[in-house]
């Protein structure tokens, strides 16, 4: 690595633990967390409706951890990172709640400051990047681009610390690559480009937005290890949405799993995994492939998800849910703590055992 | 398992193979349009023209003005005069170069102010969207709801004659067309991931357009354009045929058209030779604009 990197951070606890097999190890007092975000609420407004997109997220993520945002297409795991940006169109998105990143009250920061925000502090990788990338602009030219915005450094030095970011995400003949076209390269080698610009500007926080969806099995691993390995040489925090959860076992160190914009569960990615405590959880579970019998039918979650522009006053699975009751229909259930890092917002938390069948955990 | 590397994946390794050669956007345009053999043959003959029209002052075997009335509509290669003579005796060559001249500048003048005009608008109405999206948009409608043609001879018919007044009353035929095309691409555009990746990476909204929506924009913009070259030539001729463009005794191709429209019956073929130097010009550019689209399209 050379000397625009910045090393990764071994005085706090919390990244030699992330690094360390066992995620979940004990925070060691004094070191604040990277990302707070306190009862986010996003709606988008519109003539006809309002969307209630978000409905009270709170997390916090440590310097150096991984945490994986899973959900189906509409829970509003997209937009929580968007939210985090501020990349939500301003004219139709309310949002409240307490955002906190590094030292940034992310919600009060003037124009100037969110763009020298962004791509600096808190940078973003997307899902397709055959469409992230402008069509028009070598890889070299936009990953200068965002380096020279950055640093105002000469363009010569922005191209040179590009070529040395493609083979730090380790691209093939790199010094090609610089000179390519987005439509001259592979899908795993754009993604792998992405991220290079993502990662141009040594951002202490890093939202990855499904990258590895729009890529075949045999990439999607390998992006998904070099995503591992960097972010632990570099020390840096990783907020990943996905709704795979053989992506989320991979790379994660903390899951929130949510449902109709709410995160229903949280915890380590052992815990949540192999013990789920909510019945979405659960299902979702249930519902993925592994060493069941040939003939058994995978069990599907029954129903769909909310619409989210008139929720129920009670819980949002609860008319999916096999165990719900009366009150759950009746009131939201409130947030239940079961560990220090473990919260499940169901009435019915704790009662359930572990499943027969869970995800084996790498 | 993280710590598994792939051979492909390590850059030491696969540097050694042999370099491939990787063109750049306009080296790649360049080689597309060397194999296309119609575009360059055009392309050659709009270089011609130009050339022509340009050196006038000195290749022109005669004063385009110089009248003469014992030779007075003679046939091609009548004595000194190699394509003959009009209804005042000028000589028809010396004329068709010196009124390439005008014609040429009546094609690229409106175009290039339109492409200016209507391109800022398209690429403000597009991206900005809303209300002002719906203003630029209808006004533009507007100006559609008349034929071209017609509305150029309105304009030039209210302003009065003359070329600037032509040039100008082009200019607002052309500016809705290509204002509607820059704003659509910039609508198609502005939509897509990496206007987004772009904001995600600290890009402001100025940077954003100069960068992302222009580069992705100029190119249907200068390939419609390049079309509307001909389309100008042929309706400045129009207006000149009515007496609206430019005024005689300035030589120009759509009035030598218009004059030597009674000849028609004496001398048919000296008749056809303006609307043949039209013709082909039109032509030309038509079918370079053509393969500028086929060569200058990235996402193939």
């Amino acid at each position: 690595m050379s000397f625009f990197f910045r090393s990764a951070p071994t005085t706090t606890a919390s990244a030699s633990a992330s690094a360390s097999a066992s995620p979940s190890a004990p925070v060691a007092d004094g070191v604040r967390p990277l990302v707070e975000v306190e009862d986010l609420q996003v709606r988008f407004v519109s003539r006809e409706a309002t969307v209630h997109a978000v409905n009270g997220v709170s997390f916090s993520l440590m310097p150096g951890e991984v945490l994986c945002i899973i959900g189906e297409s509409g829970s509003g795991k997209s937009v929580t990172m968007r939210a985090l940006m501020r990349l939500l169109p301003a004219h139709k998105t309310r949002m409240s709640g307490r955002m906190r990143v590094g030292d940034k009250d992310v919600l009060a920061l003037s124009p100037s400051e969110l763009t020298a925000m962004r791509g600096a502090l808190v940078s973003m990788i997307f899902q397709e990047p055959m469409t992230a990338l402008d069509p028009v602009y070598t890889i070299g030219e936009q990953i200068a681009e965002t380096v020279m915005r950055h640093t105002g450094c000469s363009r010569a030095a922005a191209l040179r610390r590009g070529l040395e970011l493609l083979e730090f995400v380790k691209v093939p003949s790199a010094e090609r690559r610089l000179k390519a076209y987005p439509h001259e390269l592979s899908g795993g080698l754009r993604q792998r480009a992405m991220i290079a610009m993502a990662l141009s500007c040594n951002p202490s926080l890093l939202l990855a937005d499904e990258p590895t969806t729009a890529l075949d099995a045999t990439v999607q691993i390998q992006v998904l290890i070099l995503m591992r390995k960097l972010q632990k040489e570099l020390g840096m925090s990783v907020i990943f949405v996905t709704h795979d959860l053989g992506v989320a076992a991979q790379i994660a160190d903390k899951v929130a799993v949510m449902y109709a914009g709410r995160i229903v569960e949280m915890g380590s990615v052992k815990e949540v995994l192999s013990n789920p405590q909510h019945p979405y959880t659960r299902g979702m579970l249930a519902s993925t492939v592994h060493g069941q019998d040939r003939d058994r039918d995978i069990e599907a979650i029954p129903g769909s998800p909310p619409d989210m522009r008139r929720l129920a006053p009670g819980c949002s699975f609860a008319p999916r849910c096999a165990h719900a009751t009366e009150e759950c229909l009746a009131s939201a259930p409130p947030e239940i703590r079961m560990g220090p890092a473990r919260a499940v917002r169901c009435f019915r938390a704790g009662q359930f055992g572990a499943p027969s069948a869970s995800l084996a955990i790498a | 398992m993280t710590d598994i590397t792939f051979g492909a994946a390590n850059p030491a390794k696969v540097d050694t193979a042999p370099p491939v050669k990787v063109r750049g956007y306009w080296q790649s345009v360049a080689y597309r349009l060397r194999y296309d053999y119609v575009t360059l043959v055009f392309g050659f003959i709009i270089l011609a023209i130009v050339l022509a029209a340009l050196l006038s002052p000195w290749i022109a075997p005669m004063d385009p003005q110089k009248t003469s009335m014992v030779y007075r509509l003679k046939p091609i290669g009548f004595k000194q005069f190699t394509l003959g003579t009009d209804e005042l005796g000028r000589d028809i060559l010396s004329r068709l170069l010196w009124g390439g001249r005008t014609s040429l500048l009546m094609g690229v003048v409106p175009v290039g102010l339109a492409v200016l005009i209507g391109g800022t608008l398209g690429v403000i109405a597009g991206f900005i969207g809303g209300k002002i999206n719906m203003l630029i948009m209808r006004t533009m409608d507007i100006f559609y709801a008349f034929p071209s043609i017609l509305l150029a001879v309105a304009i030039s018919g209210a302003m009065g004659g003359g070329m600037a007044n032509g040039m100008l009353a082009l200019t607002l035929v052309f500016i809705p067309p290509l204002c509607r095309i820059a704003e659509t691409a910039t609508t198609q555009v502005r939509g897509l991931d990496f206007v987004e990746a772009a904001r995600a990476s600290g890009a402001g909204t100025a940077s954003i357009i100069v960068h992302h929506i222009l580069g992705n924009v100029l190119a249907p913009v200068f390939v419609y354009a390049s079309g509307l070259v001909s389309v100008s030539i042929l309706i400045a001729s129009g207006l000149s045929f009515l007496g609206l463009g430019v005024e005689p005794p300035t030589p120009d191709w759509g009035l030598m058209l218009s004059t030597l429209r009674q000849a028609i019956y004496v001398n048919p073929w000296v008749c056809a030779l303006p609307g043949a130097a039209i013709f082909i010009t039109s032509l030309s550019f038509n079918m370079v604009s053509d393969g500028l689209r086929q060569a200058m399209d990235v996402k193939m």
